[in-house]
């Protein structure tokens, strides 16, 4: 018994030295997205808040902790609040599975890929509670624009998953990385990277593709009866699966963990820095985006979707499949 | 062991109060979110029993997929509020024998399915790799690809006739319909928009051409 509380006390500090950073990572990259965002624009940005606008994050921290929650009238309570927390929780259960280095892995498991995107499949649910329960008219209608645009991705995201297997033989995470000691996944599935990781703004609602929250249409979309701090919940939730995502481009495609070129210079920097520059990289990709790309029509989402995403990752699953098969290639198990 | 059997009684207690409650709250979609929850711990019971590939296809086809379908039409459908008329019948509904009758065939075939797994434990056998060796993918995959090639493939075929035939009901071709199309947006040339005329001093010029 004794030892079963002290193995429960290790995991338990092994689960906050993830979280943690993860949670801070996550207010600071609000500070990045938004700096980012304004110096395409020409602007500066938030930079009065400490060093540089350092602090600015936890300044909105602050203030959504200390404002008052509104839950209306006619809304489904139990539902209005169980949303904001079901978000969250889900960005964060994600992290567990995600290889920092070969051994600071929280959990190691056989199907990770599959977890993660069991997980950001779950997602949908706390945007169409929200939208539902908030019983308006906004909400609904970006809670059902958002449902429908993020299971249309995930299947386009999902066989382009099937070409990265194809290549490693693995469904668990380390192994994929591993896989590509020789050649990051990019190079050879380099149309994959792209549609991926289009996909990937089209599945965390990011601009182009965040019509859930069309401000020109929809007001605020699903967001737009919460306030205080289960609107910061949402945020939060949101900008932890952006991240998550990145983490996913950068294991899938870019080699998780390693370094570009495995000689002096680049072996000396710890692996998780490696993961961390990577994620930040495709951060710093999906924030330009965001800046530099006007918000596409929903019929042309839906189009880009199922007409031109879907076709072509099926048929580059054929081709891959055929490459491997053709020269000998297919991973062993 | 005794953490397995807590964790393992908790997610039948879950699963089971789950399905009581899709059938009887009052709401309809909370009924679809008890189904979800329902789903949710039998993806758990599915790990638990090591058979994580399966745990994970549940969540992601039925939870991730499916259960969104089911909200997205109870919601559509304005039938939240429909009372739940179950338990007292009126103006003489059939459908609770016909819903018994269903019952009762599945529970007799389960019982089948588990007398057989019980009195006669050769059934299981043909699988012919050692669990333990290769990962629980890989096994299904490979009994799955080899041994059962044609039944998985028959029924990808039924999914593909479903799928059709949804689409051949609910397709309807609609009059004056304008479509953008992004080529010919796209390869229009200068020629094709632009037409520069001279104009003759109190002649004017036709422009419909």
């Amino acid at each position: 018994m004794q030892d079963y509380f002290i193995i429960l006390a290790s995991e338990i500090y092994k689960i906050l030295f993830l979280l943690i950073p993860v949670l801070v990572t996550v207010a600071m990259i609000v500070w990045l997205d938004r700096r980012v965002w304004a110096f395409v624009q020409k602007r500066r940005g938030p930079n009065v808040v400490g060093p540089f606008g350092l602090l600015q994050s936890l300044a909105d921290a602050l203030k959504y902790i200390f404002k008052e929650i509104i839950i209306p009238a006619s809304s489904n309570k139990v539902i209005f609040i169980l949303a904001p927390i079901v978000t969250m929780t889900l960005a964060l259960i994600a992290w567990a599975v995600i290889p920092f280095s070969e051994e600071f892995v929280l959990a190691d498991i056989n199907v990770g890929i599959l977890y993660i995107f069991a997980v950001s499949s779950l997602g949908v649910y706390g945007i169409i509670m929200g939208g539902w329960a908030s019983n308006s008219k906004y909400p609904f209608l970006g809670s059902i624009r958002s449902a429908a645009q993020m299971v249309s991705y995930e299947v386009s995201i999902g066989v382009i998953i099937i070409n990265v297997l194809l290549c490693v033989g693995s469904l668990n995470l380390s192994d994929i990385v591993l896989a590509q000691e020789k050649i990051w996944f990019v190079i050879p599935l380099f149309p994959m990277f792209v549609i991926f990781f289009i996909s990937a703004l089209a599945e965390t609602n990011r601009p182009p593709f965040d019509l859930p929250e069309a401000e020109a249409e929809l007001v605020a979309g699903y967001q737009t009866e919460y306030s205080g701090m289960m609107y910061a919940m949402f945020w939060l939730g949101e900008y932890a699966n952006i991240l998550l995502m990145c983490a996913l481009g950068s294991i899938l495609f870019l080699g998780g963990w390693l370094s570009p070129i495995n000689m002096y210079p680049f072996d000396i920097v710890p692996s998780p820095l490696w993961l961390i520059l990577k994620i930040l990289f495709l951060f710093i990709l999906f924030a330009l985006v965001k800046a530099i790309v006007p918000r596409y029509r929903y019929d042309q989402l839906m189009k880009l979707g199922w007409k031109i995403f879907l076709p072509f990752s099926l048929i580059w699953v054929v081709l891959t499949a055929g490459y491997l098969m053709y020269f000998d290639l297919l991973p062993t198990v | 062991m005794i953490a397995h059997a807590i964790f393992f009684y908790v997610f039948s207690f879950i699963t089971v109060i789950s399905a009581v409650m899709v059938t009887v709250s009052k709401n309809t979609v909370h009924s679809v979110f008890f189904l979800i929850l329902d789903f949710i711990s039998i993806s758990c019971l599915f790990i638990m029993i090591g058979a994580e590939f399966l745990g994970m296809i549940m969540l992601i086809v039925y939870v991730g997929a499916v259960a969104v379908l089911f909200l997205f039409v109870v919601m559509m459908l304005n039938v939240a509020h429909q009372k739940n008329t179950f338990f007292k019948s009126t103006h003489g509904s059939r459908h609770i024998p016909i819903g018994l009758l269903v019952s009762l065939i599945i529970f007799f075939e389960l019982v089948i399915v588990v007398g057989g797994w019980k009195y006669k434990p050769d059934l299981i056998n043909s699988i012919s790799l050692e669990i333990s060796e290769v990962s629980n993918t890989h096994s299904i995959g490979y009994v799955l690809y080899t041994d059962y090639i044609h039944l998985f493939q028959l029924s990808g075929m039924i999914l593909l006739v479903a799928m059709i035939g949804a689409i051949i009901l609910t397709y309807r071709k609609r009059e004056g319909l304008k479509r953008q199309s992004y080529f010919s947006q796209i390869s229009r040339e200068k020629d094709d928009g632009v037409d520069l005329v001279d104009v003759e001093k109190n002649k004017g010029v036709k422009i419909d051409v």
